[in-house]
């Protein structure tokens, strides 16, 4: 199995994230970046699939050079090698350049699986992974909880998480596997991990290495716009449910009414 | 010059970040409390290949340094673990550094993967009740028989020796009186904890209490000859060497508690709302906070510098001793300093903040006195007459 499994860089998920000011991008600067969170379970399903059915673990991210260090963390859990898409030109990139750019560059890997998490912490589009599957003209299972691959059969079913329980799909290989975070447990990168991270080959490519035109990627070549952007506004106090008797039948229905029971 | 970790340390000291952080302080103050060893969290760090960081790579190890080590054990005492996290390992990480200088082939090959991979637990069987900082007073004693030695002596406070299946051990094999120095006639032995001539007793103590320290009563044990380290008569030159590398490491240790107390003592200080305001903005309570992270970072620039002295093969006998002294101060201050800023609730376990002062106040006695750095410093860097 040739897998191929992306990652991001961004800012830590507890940080006060900031826009810049000049450009409206996601200020990368003024905090401490990290992989985003979600991305570690599709590291996780990645090499799980590998250890099962052989093959190898490609990272493909996009990102400025301090990307290098989120690609270093998932060599460390296991991964094979790596490809780092970085380029001035990128910067500013919305999601559809993003896939354009990403899709691009794994083409030429020629995948069998191209494993995507839900969703980003940062802009939190959860989009991607059906922004590759139809840039790349390959069915797509996304909101996987559970993922099976059959390589025999060349083909991967995964079951889909649903509002009430979950449905199961399938698809021909290769495909585009969408993971939440109820698939798995991340590992943690090990010693020997981590020693032996800097040996594995990563490849670096500019935009013009990966055959991207400048106008079609970055703030350039955003289909979108940032106009206007505030801060969050502090958080509300709590809603204050007075037991008059039925202060239980008035919690659930609160809680019903946010869809957690 | 700089100042700047490398990026295989910044990636090694996020690596044992993450993991130890893993462990919340709940399950340390639980181990804490039941006197439990906290094998979760040994074995969490033992599968990840962490405890042989240190040791040669042609045995399995890791090969790096102590610069390294430092930072392993740094990030676990930070993580909240504290001395309980740390005393389950160091002994392998450093503890082990004789046997890689003078053991035999035959005895590092025996030793030295199992300790790599964490499947041998090695305590170390120094101190005696009559003999503490000074060494030479030892009167455990490996009378020469044949075919080997049959030992009879009482060493106390060696940690996790209940844990352990080896001991390191330093003895007497010729008697102070006949020897030509006091520092001569000592013999360092690796010997098997056969608990028919060892006995171990618990002391009970005041914190780090998930992981024992004993007394160890020896009696009539008989080890082959095979069982000591390098040659006879020179125990203590080789424990020297032991000496800076566990300064430097325990110095780390200290650091990192009181990173720990510092981080705890910040969040409540700018959660706790009295008066209508967090209790941080009170410069009553700022100020300290804030002199507790200066003495924290000045420490870490000695603690380091001693590191890279040692990695570099210089002399590093009064960075070492300083870095011991400066990191235990500092983090005994931010531990205590902790407590204050949770008022009441510092006392109370669930804020964890006295556990951290509990363990941080080993660090101004062990692994050397706070007082004893400042005789080394008084002797050996300012060259005044020796008081004692």
């Amino acid at each position: 199995m040739n897998i191929v499994v992306t990652v991001k860089q961004v800012p830590d998920t507890w940080a006060e994230k900031k826009l810049d000011a000049s450009d409206k991008t996601v200020d990368r600067k003024s905090v401490d970046n990290v992989m985003n969170e979600m991305d570690e379970y599709g590291v996780e399903e990645a090499l799980k699939i590998k250890e099962a059915h052989g093959g190898e673990v490609t990272v493909v991210t996009m990102g400025p050079e301090k990307a290098v260090e989120t690609i270093r963390k998932a060599l460390s859990m296991g991964a094979d090698k790596a490809v780092h898409l970085t380029d001035e030109s990128l910067h500013g990139s919305d999601a559809l350049a993003t896939s354009a750019a990403l899709a691009k560059v794994i083409s030429t890997l020629s995948p069998d699986l191209i494993i995507t998490s839900s969703e980003a912490s940062d802009a939190r589009g959860g989009v991607m992974g059906a922004l590759l599957a139809e840039r790349l003209g390959l069915p797509q299972l996304t909101q996987a909880r559970k993922v099976t691959v059959d390589p025999g059969a060349n083909k991967v079913s995964v079951e889909r998480l649903a509002d009430n329980g979950y449905a199961l799909v399938e698809a021909t290989l290769p495909a585009v596997v969408g993971v939440v975070e109820k698939i798995n447990q991340p590992r943690y990168p090990s010693f020997k991990g981590i020693m032996a991270a800097k040996k594995k080959p990563l490849t670096k490519l500019s935009a013009a290495d990966a055959g991207l035109d400048a106008g079609s990627v970055g703030l350039a070549g955003a289909t979108s716009t940032v106009v206007d952007a505030q801060p969050a506004p502090p958080r509300q106090s709590g809603t204050i449910v007075k037991d008059e008797g039925d202060g239980g039948a008035k919690v659930a229905a609160f809680l019903a009414a946010q869809k957690l029971i | 010059m700089h100042f700047e970790l490398t990026p295989d340390q910044e990636q090694l000291r996020a690596g044992a970040r993450e993991l130890a952080r893993s462990f919340a302080d709940d399950y340390w103050a639980e181990k804490d409390q039941k006197g439990e060893f906290p094998w979760d969290f040994y074995n969490a760090f033992a599968e990840g290949g962490w405890l042989g960081i240190a040791i040669p790579t042609e045995f399995g190890g890791g090969g790096l340094g102590i610069a390294e080590a430092s930072l392993l054990l740094e990030e676990i005492a930070a993580s909240g673990a504290g001395m309980n996290g740390c005393s389950i390992m160091h002994l392998t990480i450093f503890g082990l550094n004789t046997i890689v200088k003078h053991g035999s082939p035959a005895l590092q090959k025996e030793i030295l993967p199992s300790a790599a991979d964490g499947s041998l637990h090695v305590c170390f069987g120094v101190t005696e009740p009559n003999a503490g900082t000074d060494t030479t007073r030892i009167t455990t004693f490996a009378e020469k028989v044949d075919g080997g030695y049959r030992i009879n002596g009482r060493k106390v406070w060696i940690t996790k020796a209940g844990d352990s299946q080896k001991m390191i051990l330093i003895a007497r094999t010729t008697k102070r009186e006949e020897s030509a120095r006091p520092t001569d006639g000592m013999s360092l032995f690796l010997i098997d904890i056969d608990r028919k001539h060892i006995d171990l007793r618990a002391i009970p103590k005041m914190g780090r209490n998930a992981v024992s320290s004993y007394e160890v009563f020896i009696d009539n044990y008989f080890v082959p000859e095979s069982a000591r380290i390098g040659e006879e008569g020179k125990g203590f030159k080789y424990l020297l060497d032991g000496l800076n590398p566990e300064r430097i490491l325990l110095a780390h240790e200290a650091l990192g508690i009181g990173r720990a107390s510092l981080e705890k003592a910040t969040r409540y200080a700018k959660e706790r709302i009295v008066f209508d305001r967090p209790i941080g903005q009170n410069q009553g309570i700022a100020f300290p906070l804030a002199e507790a992270q200066i003495r924290l970072d000045a420490a870490e620039l000695m603690a380091r510098k001693a590191a890279w002295r040692y990695d570099q093969g210089l002399p590093c006998g009064p960075e070492a001793n300083m870095a011991k002294w400066l990191c235990a101060d500092a983090g005994f201050k931010a531990a205590d300093q902790a407590i204050q800023t949770h008022g009441g609730m510092g006392y109370a376990r669930e804020y964890h903040v006295e556990r951290y002062f509990r363990e941080s106040r080993i660090m101004r006695l062990a692994p050397v006195s706070q007082e004893m750095v400042l005789n080394y410093v008084s002797q050996h860097v300012l060259g005044l007459p020796k008081s004692y």
